[in-house]
């Protein structure tokens, strides 16, 4: 019992032979995952196919049926939802899970950093889908995790503050040296962001595509084309492109 | 509407297409700002001329049907004294110094009660809210509580406290616990455990959860079971100073009642709508300070 309790690794993810069942149905069946330090992985696939629930799962938020996960102790999570405390500022909202005398200090530096410098006394139902999307971000940021889940974090908001978020998202990983995992049913999220993405189908993970390619590269390239075809064929999309 | 218009219309056309090209077929609708015409100081006066008393324009209305009733000689006095008849027996009553007595102790066991009756309320529901264990030791009992009216535990509060204020107090503190109690343990069980949970993963301590997201997220029931309590607290101090008592409002109501003073016994009611009415605008303030953060006060 203490081998399994037993921490392997320094940083990262890892997921090993992972089990989730929901009475009958199997959700995640023995699945695989490892996420290195500072890598942006996106996991893609189909609504209803169990990405929410393996991301429960890092999060600590469930346990699972069988096999073994580990994480960092310091993790985060941004939900699809803001998830923010209507009755609290903006300010207070980012400060929720710091101690310290500077708690406020930093939660002012972690909204700046999401572009919302001046909003901190702003009440959340205030805020534009965008903004309250970038307060959960900045919540999130502010306590420095080593690990941050990302459930379908865009979704919700219309297509041109998404492609806005993609940049900051980016601009955020320059600054925290945080290890990324984003759920997501947008092909075109997972080309724009990731290192690596996996497909999702029955319960396990399929074989990486690693994504290295410029920002402009991402936007538009054969390169570009290539990975969406390959990932289109592994959602089981192929006939329809 | 418009299905039976087009149902007709290609025999419209068939008999004068004409016709029918100079009469306008679509219904449009044209918006413009609304709030030109409000800036004008003419029209703010206008909008405040036509409902100047706001929600307080049907009694106003009321009254003043009564009072031109009342002075035909359509009411008679024993059964609806005129308004300016109470009020001068309300003035009447509080120079002989009878009224400020009888409210001052009344005013004295509706606080008292309400006082006891808050803080059981309070307490066993927050336990009940936050801990199983305060569940099953409080909610069955509640729920018993609140489907025994109160008028009926009276005669038997009677036989156990007395007719002294004992029981007066203690059947307000009965109105207005129970309601609180259902109020509070739902608003916190109410919360979103969707916020809880995100709250649980920014490593929030269960200090932090509790007065950052269960008792704010619970106020919004609280004043909900605030108004009840307020409200049944008036309703339990009724009912106790009826029954037995020699001084109160209620004394004056029965002993009005007795000698078939009636416009006493409306002073008695005028005086217990105020209370209601006081108590009601209490709530509205805690609802403005404490419900900021909802957007439909941030219009006020």
């Amino acid at each position: 019992m203490t081998a399994a309790t037993e921490p392997r690794l320094e940083t990262g993810v890892l997921v090993e032979q992972v089990v989730r069942r929901f009475g009958d149905r199997v959700v995640l069946d023995r699945l695989d995952l490892t996420i290195e330090n500072e890598e942006l992985v996106v996991l893609l696939g189909p609504s209803g196919c169990g990405k929410s629930t393996l991301l429960r799962l890092l999060a600590g938020l469930d346990r699972p049926d069988g096999g073994r996960i580990e994480v960092p102790a310091k993790r985060a999570i941004v939900f699809q939802g803001d998830r923010l405390l209507p009755w609290q500022r903006v300010l207070r909202n980012v400060t929720l899970g710091l101690r310290g005398a500077d708690a406020d200090e930093r939660a002012r530096k972690a909204l700046s950093e999401v572009n919302l410098a001046g909003r901190e006394k702003a009440w959340p139902k205030q805020l534009s889908g965008g903004e309250a999307q970038r307060v959960a971000l900045a919540r999130a940021l502010v306590s420095e995790p080593e690990l941050v889940l990302l459930d379908e974090p865009f979704a919700a908001l219309d297509a041109i503050t998404r492609l806005r978020m993609h940049d900051l998202v980016r601009e955020l990983r320059r600054k925290h040296h945080a290890s990324m995992l984003l759920v997501t049913h947008d092909v075109d999220e997972a080309i724009a962001l990731a290192d690596r993405i996996v497909v999702m189908s029955n319960g396990r993970i399929g074989e990486p595509h690693r994504v290295q390619l410029s920002a402009a590269d991402r936007e538009a390239s054969v390169a570009r084309e290539e990975l969406r075809a390959a990932l289109l064929a592994d959602l089981g999309l192929a006939s329809q492109h | 509407m418009s299905d039976v218009s087009l149902a007709t219309k290609p025999a419209a056309f068939d008999l004068a297409p004409t016709a029918s090209a100079t009469t306008p077929s679509r219904v449009r609708e044209v918006f413009l700002p609304g709030d030109a015409r409000r800036q004008t100081t003419f029209g703010t006066l206008r909008r405040r001329l036509r409902w100047p008393l706001g929600i307080y324009t049907t009694p106003v209305v009321i009254l003043i049907v009564w009072e031109v009733l009342a002075q035909a000689g359509v009411l008679k006095p024993t059964y609806a004294p005129a308004p300016t008849d109470i009020a001068g027996t309300t003035v009447e009553l509080w120079n002989d110094g009878v009224l400020g007595a009888d409210l001052l102790i009344s005013l004295q066991r509706a606080g008292i009660g309400l006082a006891i009756g808050l803080s059981i309320g309070i307490v066993t529901g927050v336990l009940g809210g936050f801990l199983r264990v305060g569940e099953y030791v409080f909610n069955g009992l509640a729920q018993i509580l609140n489907t025994i009216p109160l008028l009926a535990v009276l005669p038997l509060f009677v036989v156990w406290f007395g007719i002294d204020e004992l029981t007066k107090v203690l059947l307000i503190a009965f109105g207005a616990g129970v309601p609180m109690y259902l109020n509070l343990f739902a608003a916190i069980r109410g919360v979103d455990q969707r916020l809880i949970e995100m709250a649980r993963t920014t490593g929030a301590g269960s200090w932090r959860v509790v007065t950052r997201v269960l008792l704010p997220g619970a106020i919004p029931g609280f004043l909900v079971g605030l108004r009840f309590s307020l409200a049944y607290s008036i309703l339990g101090l009724v009912a106790a100073e009826t029954v037995n008592a020699d001084e109160g409002l209620g004394f004056l109501i029965t002993q009005a009642q007795t000698y078939l003073q009636t416009n006493k016994v409306f002073v008695g009611l005028v005086i217990y709508s105020i209370l209601g009415l006081l108590a009601d605008q209490f709530v509205r303030t805690l609802e403005r300070v404490l419900l900021r953060w909802r957007p439909s006060y941030e219009a006020t």
